[in-house]
């Protein structure tokens, strides 16, 4: 694994190597919800995850950040049991999901949530019948009890008078958030957000971000949020993970990250077309492409 | 070249015995996880509605035209010997045996299969299935097996209520139409139509064509690849592939069934 940084040349990145080999992090064990150590990870021949290392602590929003590709969300299909390591730990809670049978999976699930890319919603059911799902599979609320449950999740999104709506009448940032009600239905100790932001309008975006600050802090959840929004994410997370090439090439607070030095967090923060990651794909030489090449005829 | 061709089929060959193989897993997972779609068979009545209630009007109208066209054809060729009078068992027998589950299979393939596959498979290209499973519900027991049952359950009736368009259709152009006589038309039906082995081996046909049509079409749904082309392509192998099991299904089945009838 590439070294993230060291402090002379960002003040604070360091702390990947104080935080994986000193005793804090036997202080902070019982904090830890969510422990990821050397994880390896590949479709077929293809290696995505090298050799990760991430913790995420109770009540923090973790941000998970890095260009399309590099295995964010294999990260959290990892975390939600849906895939294996091939070699490392993942553990949640406790618990390793790669190695629960079914019936560990589903319970550990239980106690997390999940917000896809796109919200996922069922499309047959109404905004109010999505947020209801969880409550009707898994537990034995009679049903006036689940309305007022799922008129509250629809409320904290700021969506209660579009419980009758389709999700087809809904637009992108009214689906994400009725997909977030759903996903804190059951009031889980985990939430994860495949990218939260893409797609989304400005208003949509800061209102998605705040909702997912303040959720996390009122229900004393840990929020891991995989992204590649910079700006938005800075403004609500405790602690960013930057994943590149199968490692965790960096980490940091916000502020750490914003006033990183390292080339690659400063393209990814700026938005920079070429640096660390090229802005053109490995290619032979453009001369020789064009036939201006030597010995070209 | 020749390398490549033998590559190519060998390649085309495992493929098949893997998707074959992997249907069948398919299928067994699907009958043990069928506890959902009986305990809770609002669900599976709900999918029933869809499949079956939806696929009325093209199984009626269908049974209706097909009905029409064999009182004629069939007192075309009956009068010719002089056996109009038996208009009302070629009729009855084409329909309940072959007709019947045949073309209710074929129609029921085209119309329901084609939206059970399109249906899954949307759901998974939209990730529905996988924010399921992250929700601790298991799609097979939730999404599939109430379809399943639904169409297997749906398969029989539709092709009952085919068959009975088909022989009204069948006596209004053979009596009210052409003049067969009406009493005959019925007797001759009523005394040559045994319920074991007209009727029951028709609906017996019926069932499995229903299992073998919802079977591919969930497989396939659930097997496509999460694009607009593979959800495309899993709904058109839905249709070509399910029309060809059920027409060789038929063959299998009536030579089991009515084999050394007369």
């Amino acid at each position: 694994m590439k070294t993230p940084v060291n402090g002379d040349e960002a003040p604070g990145l360091g702390r990947i190597a104080a935080l994986h080999s000193s005793n804090r992090l036997d202080d902070l064990q019982h904090d830890t919800l969510v422990e990821i150590e050397n994880a390896v990870f590949g479709y077929g021949a293809r290696p995505v995850l090298k050799g990760v290392n991430l913790t995420a602590k109770r009540g923090q929003v973790v941000a998970i950040m890095g260009s399309s590709g590099c295995g964010k969300t294999t990260l959290l299909r990892l975390i939600g049991g849906q895939i294996k390591a091939s070699q490392g730990t993942v553990r949640v809670a406790g618990e390793s999901p790669g190695e629960l049978d079914r019936t560990g999976l589903y319970r550990l699930r239980r106690k997390m949530g999940m917000l896809f890319q796109f919200g996922a919603l069922f499309t047959d059911m109404s905004a109010f019948d999505n947020v209801a799902f969880q409550l009707r599979e898994h537990t034995d609320l009679p049903e006036d009890a689940i309305r007022d449950l799922v008129l509250m999740k629809l409320h904290a999104v700021g969506l209660r008078g579009a419980a009758h709506l389709m999700p087809a009448e809904l637009s992108g940032g009214m689906a994400r958030r009725v997909a977030l009600a759903r996903a804190i239905a059951l009031e889980p100790m985990l939430v994860m957000y495949d990218e939260p932001f893409a797609g989304l309008d400005p208003i949509s975006l800061g209102v998605t971000g705040n909702l997912i600050r303040r959720l996390t802090d009122t229900l004393g959840l840990t929020s891991l949020v995989v992204t590649h929004d910079v700006q938005e994410s800075l403004k609500i997370v405790d602690y960013v993970y930057f994943v590149s090439e199968g490692v965790i090439m960096a980490e940091g607070t916000a502020a750490e990250i914003r006033a990183s030095g390292l080339p690659y967090v400063h393209q990814f923060v700026h938005g920079e077309s070429d640096g660390p990651v090229p802005f053109h794909y490995p290619a032979r030489p453009y001369a020789d492409d064009l036939g201006l090449g030597e010995g070209s005829a | 070249m020749l390398k490549q061709a033998i590559e190519n089929l060998g390649n085309h060959t495992i493929q098949g015995v893997w998707r074959i193989g992997f249907a069948c897993r398919f299928f067994l997972a699907v009958l043990l996880h069928s506890g959902t779609a009986f305990r809770r068979f609002g669900l599976t009545i709900r999918e029933m509605y869809f499949t079956g209630v939806l696929s009325l009007i093209i199984i009626l109208v269908s049974g209706l035209f097909v009905g029409m066209v064999l009182g004629l054809q069939g007192y075309e060729t009956l009068q010719r010997y002089g056996s109009e009078s038996a208009l009302g068992t070629l009729v009855a027998l084409s329909l309940v045996r072959e007709l019947g589950p045949v073309l209710a299979g074929l129609l029921f393939a085209s119309r329901a299969g084609s939206a059970i596959t399109a249906e899954i498979g949307l759901m998974k290209t939209t990730e529905q299935l996988s924010a399921m499973e992250m929700m601790a519900v298991d799609p097979l027991a939730r999404v599939v097996a109430p379809r399943f049952w639904a169409g297997v359950i749906s398969m029989p009736l539709l092709a009952t209520l085919f068959s009975a368009m088909g022989i009204l259709g069948g006596y209004l152009v053979g009596v009210r139409l052409i003049g067969v006589d009406e009493g005959t038309f019925w007797s001759q039906m009523q005394g040559s139509v045994d319920f074991t082995q007209d009727i029951l081996n028709g609906v017996i046909k019926s069932v499995v064509f229903g299992l073998a049509v919802t079977t591919i079409a969930l497989f396939e749904g659930y097997d496509a690849p999460p694009t607009a082309e593979g959800v495309s392509g899993a709904t058109t192998r839905t249709v070509v592939t399910s029309s060809l099991v059920v027409l060789a299904l038929d063959f299998v089945l009536t030579a089991f069934m009515f084999r050394g009838l007369n």
